[in-house]
């Protein structure tokens, strides 16, 4: 199932204004993948991706925990050795390189802040491992910190900073030393949800005005979808599909990737048998299916799909309803209807309705 | 209590359901100065005993004197005892012999421990490390007379330590150097692995990703947030050798520590009143130590 490279079509509409130290001109990647393999023992962690990261792109790798992203995310930055395989950054082999020789920044999970440093120190710090002059150092790392809007917050301790706070330090301490590549391990996990839409859009604006590229691990499937250039879905290991976030989510090429981007319809084989005609997994998005009344029996229109069925549940989800469903011969369904504004709710637990689909909107998986 | 058909009307089956009437917790719920002080006056009883009281009855004890025709406590308060430490030159002599062989002990100490927390907290795979703990735990479990005369032997002339062609310190200061940086290691590595432990993984390989190497980032990053678990360590050692007097008298030959002078004063000499004033020393010492030590706001970062 390892996804033969793509050689990137460079999607970002973001860098191309081509800026200053890093375009070559060439088509270099920023960040190539082969082979790559990582066991902890007996377990492989990583096994066998190949991937390949444009300049500029932002680049996430999703999946659940245990998927393998973070690892991979691991052996760009160095803090893991790889089993097999080439770890390419900018055109230079550095898999067997340090850390500390590799031109990435990463922003972790859990921030790393350094707690007996007050926040600007914890920001020049890399300025400082670099032998730059005190002035200097306070400069650039004040300016950093304007960047993420904390350039008031200079002389706290990260002990003293919200959450949200010591995430943008530990942004500001990353991008202060201009590096090509950003690895951002899950870094709002640990926001709640207001904070973590509005670092969503922040993240965004600041990888499109550094034009650097970002790579990005989540197992948020809608924060994936929200920010990304591309995604690679993550499977045990191996990548399970590559694309833009449209591909991803309107063409999901196995069931796993259905399943996991968003929630969706999975009819097997005997099941797609009998509605489509065809012996072989597909899939529907909830949003695609129409509902109406039972008493609808208008003859179903060209490559149209109509099934009578049942309503099991109803959930309100403010901007619309989740309807859950059994048609008449079993099937178990979800829809999701817009919200229509009236306080009366359109379908109720026992109702009996026509799910209506499009054959076009049916998705066949491999 | 179980079956699901009641099949007597004996007892009624408690209530599942409502409150549980509890009177005692009920009312230690609401009282919360109540439950503090049921919880803390034992230990707190203790505490005063054993501590207060014993200091203020040792610093009252060296303001005492004693007849020497009659031996007899004499016990009209006066200062001579201090004034004999001031004056004469043997305790000001040992007084500094003392600090010099606890320093040289909390340096060697924290020396070894280092390293050896580092490899325990940071590099061990945990089946190691577990190992590694008992490992440093082990030896206090035997006694601790055992130990030191084993040192003894060790130290010897025709000792363990000639076989192995280090040749012998012989009995004396270096050898009781030697014994109490043993004794007390155990002591020295803990709080600092404990320390180390705290530290998380994602710091180092964040100063790492940052550009520093190995030797930097144990500099800039890890040897701060230990200053906490090393001082400990350190006020560990440092007082238990102040305070120690028999593995003077087993390996320091005819060197004597503090410990040795109250001991002497306390037993042999029949002086109690001496020897209260002579334990005050090492009191003092470590309140001047732990003062100048809070002063530096080493322990401010925990």
């Amino acid at each position: 199932m390892t996804h033969a490279t793509i050689p990137t079509p460079g999607p970002t509409p973001g860098p191309a204004s081509g800026t200053s130290t890093t375009s070559t001109g060439t088509s270099q990647p920023a960040i190539r993948l082969r082979g790559l393999v990582k066991h902890f023992g007996d377990v492989a962690a990583v096994d066998g991706v190949d991937l390949d990261i444009a300049d500029g792109e932002f680049f996430s790798m999703l999946g659940p925990s245990g998927s393998g992203k973070t690892t991979v995310l691991r052996l760009i930055a160095g803090f893991e050795t790889a089993t097999a395989g080439t770890v390419e950054l900018g055109g230079t082999d550095v898999t067997r390189s340090a850390p500390f020789e590799r031109d990435v920044h990463t922003v972790f999970q859990d921030y790393a802040l350094f707690p007996h440093m007050s926040v600007l120190d914890n920001v020049a710090y890399g300025l400082r491992v670099r032998g730059l002059g005190k002035k200097e150092r306070r400069e650039r790392a004040q300016h950093a910190l304007d960047t993420v809007q904390l350039g008031h917050l200079g002389a706290r301790r990260p002990t003293q900073l919200s959450g949200g706070q010591r995430q943008r330090v530990a942004l500001a301490r990353a991008i202060v030393l201009e590096p090509r590549v950003l690895l951002l391990d899950e870094p709002l996990g640990a926001l709640d949800l207001k904070l973590r839409e509005q670092m969503q859009v922040e993240l965004k604006q600041l990888q499109r005005s550094l034009g650097i590229t970002f790579v990005f691990v989540t197992h948020d499937q809608e924060e994936a979808l929200t920010l990304s250039d591309r995604i690679a879905v993550f499977d045990a290991g191996r990548i399970q599909q590559l694309g833009s976030p449209r591909e991803i989510y309107e063409n999901p090429t196995s069931a796993y990737v259905a399943g996991f981007v968003g929630t969706t319809n999975l009819f097997d084989s005997a099941t797609s048998a009998r509605l489509l005609g065809v012996s072989a997994e597909h899939a529907v998005r909830p949003e695609r299916l129409r509902l109406s009344a039972a008493s609808d029996t208008r003859a179903p229109t060209e490559g149209e799909i109509r099934l009578g069925a049942v309503v099991t549940e109803t959930i309100y989800l403010g901007a619309g309803n989740r309807v859950h469903l059994r048609t008449d011969d079993g099937i178990e369904l979800v829809a999701l209807e817009q919200s229509t504004g009236s306080l009366d709710s359109a379908e109720h637990r026992g109702d009996h309705v026509t799910v209506r689909f499009a054959r076009a909107d049916v998705v066949a998986l491999t | 209590m179980t079956s699901t058909v009641p099949d007597t009307d004996q007892a009624p089956a408690p209530a599942l359901r409502g409150p549980v009437a509890r009177p005692g917790s009920r009312l230690l719920h609401r009282m919360v100065w109540l439950r503090l002080s049921l919880l803390l006056s034992a230990p707190l009883a203790w505490m005063v005993l054993v501590y207060v009281v014993a200091l203020a009855a040792l610093l009252i004890t060296s303001l005492w004197s004693v007849d020497s025709l009659s031996s007899e406590i004499d016990r009209t308060w006066t200062l001579d005892n201090f004034r004999t430490l001031i004056e004469n030159e043997v305790y000001r002599n040992v007084t500094v012999r003392t600090i010099g062989v606890a320093l040289a002990v909390t340096v060697i100490d924290v020396a070894i421990a280092l390293p050896i927390a580092f490899y325990m907290a940071k590099v061990a795979t945990p089946r190691a490390r577990r190992m590694l703990v008992v490992a440093v735990l082990t030896p206090l479990w035997a006694s601790y007379l055992v130990k030191v005369f084993s040192w003894r032997v060790v130290l010897s002339e025709g000792g363990l330590a000639e076989w192995t062609g280090l040749g012998s310190p012989g009995y004396g200061l270096t050898a009781v150097v030697i014994t109490q940086s043993y004794l007390w290691l155990p002591y020295v590595i803990l709080p600092i692995f404990a320390a180390l432990e705290r530290v998380p993984d994602s710091l180092l390989e964040a100063a790492g990703d940052l550009g520093a190497p190995g030797s930097m980032v144990l500099r800039s990053i890890v040897m701060p947030l230990l200053v906490p678990g090393i001082v400990a360590g350190a006020i560990f050692s440092f007082s238990l050798t102040m305070g120690d007097y028999i593995t003077v008298n087993i390996v320091g030959g005819a060197n004597q520590m503090l410990g040795n002078l109250v001991f002497v004063n306390a037993g042999a000499a029949n002086n109690l009143p001496l020897a209260a004033a002579i334990a005050m020393i090492p009191i003092v010492v470590m309140l001047v130590l732990l003062t100048a030590i809070r002063r530096t706001g080493a322990l401010e970062n925990i």
